[in-house]
């Protein structure tokens, strides 16, 4: 089946079979390696991936679902060279320690901080609940998207006013 | 895992995907959000032939009252409930279930249908929904049909749907004055199933319980509506005695079994508290 999905805002087009998963499209066929895969048992988010803006894990998704509609990888974050500042405050606040799970990580706090600008603690933390760190890195990650969301904030703040 | 090869339908009409499983019959499946059948499928303990992927199809994602009766169309999201303001303000038994589901990410696909459809006991809202006397619309391209979720409910995974029907909307009872209800969920950690849930909806009348429901979580066969203890319940005074009494025979009708998340006798023991527990707090809703 020829699907044609926007991966990171560019047109992909491939011809699939049905009961390709999504993360597999993503991984063998556009090459984009950032997206884990983990437990492949809808457990532990390391494939997570946004679709439409919204986190999934795309272990559970076939790819021919995705036809028509936009997908965000790790490899989408960052623009113009420049770090997103979910990235930025990973790299800042040490919110790794193996790696594994960071691109899932990242794009659950990418897209909880573009609906809530200053999450609390308990709020990050119910958000990457579908995301297991297995070194139990928890304190680093939570603090990093508390900065990003600071961050994004304050700089939004220093825009002109429209 | 790869899943066996299936043909893919992308529906894009209720009448069209009604028309696709009336053609292949009980070689297809319905796919909605997929969190269930798609690992399942993985695991190659379904195989179907054939897909029909409803996503698409415009008109099943609404929640509303009308009627005097709350209309939840199949492919709402666990999200969606979680966030409704509808849901929030006059249903706390669902509200508060709908953000113990599995996880964050699996309720952004997850939908209410696939969930009931699916029939696993130890899935939460089918619980809720027998608490709150809820009912099942299936549409087939014959007709349509309505029963009590507690008829619907046959064995585990195994529900009175016909393989060319669709259940396409859940209808409560619209919430009354003087109700209360939560949802108590026991699990190892988030997305885990649950070891034991109790589902809970009140209503008071004239300091006298109008009615009481309760479902229950991963103790049975299927999810269990505790209807001896409803009975019990029903018309007397909302003490705590009426209610320990209450709890005693839902854990009689629990029939948990032992395994990796607790012993039978422990899971039974659950039960029994989170009826009382759940009540209690119900009674200070509808009280409030």
């Amino acid at each position: 089946m020829e699907i044609t999905v926007t991966v990171n805002g560019a047109p992909r087009t491939a011809d699939v079979e049905p009961r390709m998963l999504l993360v597999h499209l993503i991984r063998e066929t556009f090459g984009l390696t950032g997206t884990h895969i983990g437990c492949d048992t809808t457990s532990c988010g390391a494939c997570t991936v946004l679709l439409d803006g919204v986190p999934v894990k795309s272990c559970t998704l076939f790819g021919v679902q995705a036809d028509g509609r936009s997908i965000t990888t790790v490899e989408g974050l960052a623009s113009g060279g420049e770090l997103h500042p979910i990235q930025a405050a990973f790299k800042e606040h040490h919110g790794l320690q193996c790696g594994y799970c960071t691109p899932g990580m990242m794009l659950v706090g990418a897209a909880l901080i573009e609906r809530n600008p200053a999450p609390s603690e308990e709020e990050v933390r119910f958000a990457i609940s579908g995301n297991i760190c297995r070194c139990t890195g928890y304190m680093n990650i939570v603090k990093a998207i508390q900065a990003a969301a600071a961050s994004k904030a304050g700089a939004g703040a220093d825009e002109p006013a429209a | 895992m790869l899943p066996s090869r299936f043909e893919y339908h992308r529906a894009e009409t209720l009448d069209e995907a009604l028309s696709l499983l009336a053609t292949y019959g009980e070689d297809a499946k319905v796919l909605a959000g997929g969190q269930s059948l798609i690992p399942m499928m993985k695991l190659r303990f379904a195989y179907p032939g054939h897909l029909v992927d409803v996503n698409r199809v415009p008109g099943l994602d609404g929640i509303e009252e009308r009627d005097g009766a709350l209309r939840i169309g199949a492919l709402v999201r666990h999200h969606a409930l979680e966030t409704s303001e509808l849901i929030r303000s006059r249903y706390p038994t669902i509200a508060a279930a709908a953000p113990q589901i599995a996880d964050p990410l699996v309720r952004n696909l997850g939908t209410i249908g696939g969930s009931i459809a699916h029939a696993d006991p130890a899935g939460d809202l089918a619980s809720v929904m027998l608490a709150l006397g809820a009912t099942v619309v299936l549409r087939s391209s014959g007709g349509s049909r309505e029963l009590p979720l507690r008829e619907f409910l046959v064995d585990t995974f195994t529900t009175q749907i016909r393989p060319d029907e669709m259940l396409t909307e859940i209808v409560v009872p619209a919430a009354e004055p003087s109700s209360g209800g939560t949802y108590l969920k026991q699990e190892r950690k988030v997305g885990d199933w649950a070891t034991v849930g109790v589902a809970v909806a009140l209503t008071l009348r004239d300091g006298r319980i109008a009615r009481a429901g309760i479902g229950l979580t991963s103790v049975g066969l299927t999810n269990l509506e505790a209807t001896e203890a409803e009975e019990a319940l029903a018309g007397a005074e909302p003490t705590d005695e009426a209610f320990a009494e209450a709890a005693r025979l839902a854990a009689a009708a629990a029939h948990p079994v032992s395994d990796v998340r607790g012993s039978a006798e422990y899971k039974r023991h659950v039960v029994d508290v989170y009826v009382r527990r759940g009540l209690a707090r119900a009674r200070e809703m509808a009280a409030a």
